[in-house]
C-alpha cells in the first residue's frame, strides 16, 4: 500500500490560515492563579513572623542535620524491608501451595488492619513480652539492648510497609502475560530465573510508580517515630522550639528538608521508570 | 544428556493421558517421531493439538504415559536401574533442548531482538555475552532479520516477531522444534515469510512437530500428517496419500471443511 501525502480535499486550493479556538476560561484561570501566587509570595516574603533569618540559621544546624540523617536511615532501611518482604509475600501469595497463600494473606490482613502507631509502640515494648531471645540452651540475647528506639522504628515501619508492598508487587507480577513465563520455561529457565530475568523486569513498570508513592509516604510517616523518642527530623525541630518557642520557623526548616528529599525521590522515580519502560509501546519520553 | 544412537527415534510418546477436571483432553495418545522427520498435526479446534505439543516439553504435566526424547525419559533420571524424578532445575534444563514456537510469539517485550535471542543461552547455559551476541546475530541473519538486532518487539511486524521467536528457540541448539500454529496470529500477507524460514529449517534436517492450519505447507514439507480429533489420533499418513485419499470419514469431513 502506498500512502499518498497530500492535503485533504477540503483545504486544497485554499490559503486560509487555521484558527485555533479561543479558550477564554483557560486564560481567566491562568490570570487568577498568577494573582493568587504573587499575593502568597509577597506575604511569605514580607511577613516578619516567618522569621526567615531563624530558618536560615537552623537549616544546617547539627541537631537538624542529625535528625535528617536519622529520618533518611529509617526510611531507607524500612523501605528495604518493605520491598524484600513485599516480594516474598507476593510470591507466597501467588504460590500453588495453599498454606503459603494463607500465611501471606494473614500477614497482610494483620499488618494492614492495625494502626502503624500501635505496631511501633509494640516493637518498642517487645522486651516486656520477650525479655530474652535465643535458642533453647543456646546463648540468650537481651532484647532490651537490641531493640533500640531506632531499630523498633525500622522494624515497625518496615514490617507494616511489607504488607502494602506485597499487594503492589503481586499486582505487578499478575499484570504480566502468562505467555512470558511459559516462553521462559520453554527455553529451559527455572521459575526463579524466569522471575528474575523475564517477569520482574517487566513487572517493574507497574510496580515502580506506587512504590515511589509508598517511599514518599514512608518518609513522612517516619516522623511518628517521635512517639518512641527517636530524634528524627520533625522531633529534632520540636525539641528546639520547645526551648526557644520559634515554632513556625522550625516547622518551615523541617518542611524544607522533607520537600528536598521528596524532590530527589521523584527525580529518581522518573529515571527508574524510564529505565524499565524500554521496549514498551508508550515508552517514557526523555527529558 | 547422552547422545543416542541414530536409529533411536527423536520422540517416543506412549499412551499420554491428560485431562482438565473431568474433561479428558488426551486419550492415551502415542506418537513416534524419527530423527529429521517433519510431522504436521491438523485437526479441529479443541481436539488437543496444543495440549499434546505442550505435554511433549512438559509445559503441561501428563497424568499417565511416558515421553522419551532422544533416548532419555523426560522428567526422570536413571540411576542404578531405578528411575528418580528430576529436581526442578534438572527438569527445566531438559526442556532447553526442545525448542518451542508459540502462536502468539511470546517475545520478551523489554528486550531487543538480539537480547531475546541471547537471554536463554546466557542465563541457562552460561554462554559468555560476546559469544551469545555473535551467535545471536548469525541466527537473526539466518531468519532474514539482519539489521533489526536493536529493535524491540513492539517495533517489529508480526511476521518479524515470529521469526525472532524462531531464532530465539534455535539459539538453544535444540534437537527438536515444536511449533504451535506459528502463523495463525499473522496477517495473511505475513504468513509466507514465516513459512519460508520454517522450510529452510526443514531443509537443514531439523526434527519438527508442527501444529498448523496451513494445509499447503503440510502437503509440501511434512513427512507425515496426523489428524487429531477429540483427544485422539484418528488417522495419519504420508501427505500425498493423506490429502488425496483419506481413509476415515471424520478426516474426509474435516478436510472438506477446511479446503
Ligand atoms: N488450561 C486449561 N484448562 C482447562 N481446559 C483447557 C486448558 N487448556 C486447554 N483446555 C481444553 O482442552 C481442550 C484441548 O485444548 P487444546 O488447546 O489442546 O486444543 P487445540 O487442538 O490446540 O485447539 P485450537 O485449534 O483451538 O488451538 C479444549 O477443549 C480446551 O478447552
Ligand atoms: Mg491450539
Amino acid at each position: 500500500m502506498r500512502i499518498v501525502d497530500s492535503p485533504p480535499a477540503l483545504m486544497r486550493g485554499h490559503t486560509s490560515r487555521i484558527v485555533q479556538p479561543k479558550r477564554t476560561a483557560q486564560k481567566v484561570a491562568v490570570a487568577l492563579a498568577t494573582v493568587l501566587l504573587l499575593a502568597l509570595a509577597w506575604s511569605v516574603a514580607t511577613n516578619q513572623r516567618f522569621r526567615w533569618d531563624v530558618v536560615a540559621s537552623y537549616l544546617f544546624s547539627p541537631d537538624i542535620l542529625h535528625g535528617l540523617m536519622l529520618t533518611l536511615e529509617i526510611t531507607v532501611c524500612a523501605m528495604a524491608i518493605g520491598v524484600i518482604g513485599g516480594l516474598l509475600l507476593a510470591l507466597m501469595r501467588l504460590s500453588s501451595n495453599r498454606f503459603l497463600r494463607l500465611v501471606s494473606s494473614a500477614y497482610i490482613w494483620f499488618f494492614r488492619g492495625t494502626p502503624v502507631l500501635v505496631q511501633l509502640l509494640f516493637w518498642f515494648n517487645i522486651q516486656a513480652l520477650y525479655p530474652h531471645i535465643g535458642l533453647p540452651f543456646g546463648p540468650q540475647l537481651n532484647l532490651n539492648a537490641i531493640i533500640t528506639p531506632v531499630i523498633a522504628a525500622i522494624i515497625g515501619l518496615g514490617f507494616n510497609e511489607a504488607a502494602y508492598m506485597a499487594e503492589i508487587t503481586r499486582a505487578g507480577i499478575s499484570a504480566i502475560d502468562h505467555g512470558q513465563g511459559e516462553a521462559a520455561k520453554a527455553l529451559g529457565m527455572t521459575r526463579a530465573e524466569s522471575l528474575r530475568h523475564i517477569v520482574l523486569p517487566q513487572a517493574m513498570r507497574v510496580i515502580i510508580p506506587p512504590t515511589a508513592n509508598e517511599t514518599i509516604g514512608l518518609l513522612k510517616t517516619s516522623s511518628i517515630a517521635s512517639v518512641i523518642a527517636v530524634t528524627e527530623l520533625l522531633y529534632s525541630a520540636q525539641l528546639i522550639y520547645a526551648v526557644n518557642y520559634l515554632t513556625i520557623p522550625l516547622l518551615v526548616v523541617a518542611s524544607i528538608w522533607y520537600l528536598a528529599i521528596t524532590t530527589v525521590l521523584s527525580t529518581g522515580q522518573h529515571y527508574l521508570e524510564r529505565h524499565f519502560s524500554k521496549g514498551a509501546v508508550h515508552a517514557i519520553r526523555r527529558t | 544428556m547422552r547422545s543416542a544412537a541414530p536409529d533411536i527415534p527423536m520422540v517416543e510418546a506412549l499412551n499420554l493421558r491428560k485431562s482438565y477436571g473431568k474433561h479428558v483432553v488426551l486419550k492415551d495418545v502415542s506418537l513416534t517421531v524419527a530423527r529429521g522427520e517433519v510431522v504436521c498435526i491438523i485437526g479441529p479446534s479443541g481436539s488437543g493439538k496444543s495440549t499434546l505439543l505442550r505435554c511433549l516439553n512438559r509445559l503441561e504435566e501428563i497424568e499417565a504415559g511416558e515421553i522419551v526424547i532422544d533416548g532419555a525419559l523426560i522428567g526422570y533420571q536413571e540411576k542404578e536401574n531405578r528411575l528418580h524424578a528430576l529436581a526442578e532445575k534438572a527438569a527445566c534444563r531438559q526442556r532447553a533442548a526442545i525448542g518451542m514456537v508459540f502462536q502468539r510469539f511470546n517475545l520478551f517485550p523489554h528486550l531487543t531482538a538480539l537480547d531475546n535471542v541471547m537471554v536463554a543461552p546466557m542465563r541457562v547455559r552460561g554462554v559468555p555475552r560476546a559469544d551469545a551476541a555473535k551467535r545471536g546475530r548469525t541466527l537473526l541473519a539466518r531468519v532474514g532479520l539482519a539489521g533489526k538486532e536493536g529493535h524491540y518487539p513492539s517495533m517489529l511486524s508480526g511476521g518479524q516477531q515470529q521469526r525472532v521467536a524462531i531464532a530465539r528457540a534455535l539459539a538453544m541448539e535444540p534437537k527438536l522444534m515444536l511449533f504451535d500454529e506459528p502463523t495463525s496470529a499473522l496477517d495473511p500477507e505475513l504468513v509466507g515469510e514465516v513459512l519460508e524460514v520454517m522450510r529452510e529449517l526443514v531443509a537443514s534436517g531439523m526434527t519438527m512437530v508442527v501444529v498448523t492450519h496451513e494445509m499447503g505447507f503440510a502437503r509440501d514439507v511434512a513427512d507425515r500428517v496426523i489428524f487429531m480429533e477429540d483427544g485422539a489420533i484418528v488417522e495419519e499418513g504420508k501427505p500425498l496419500a493423506f490429502f488425496s485419499a483419506p481413509v476415515e470419514a471424520r478426516t474426509r469431513s474435516f478436510l472438506a471443511r477446511v479446503a
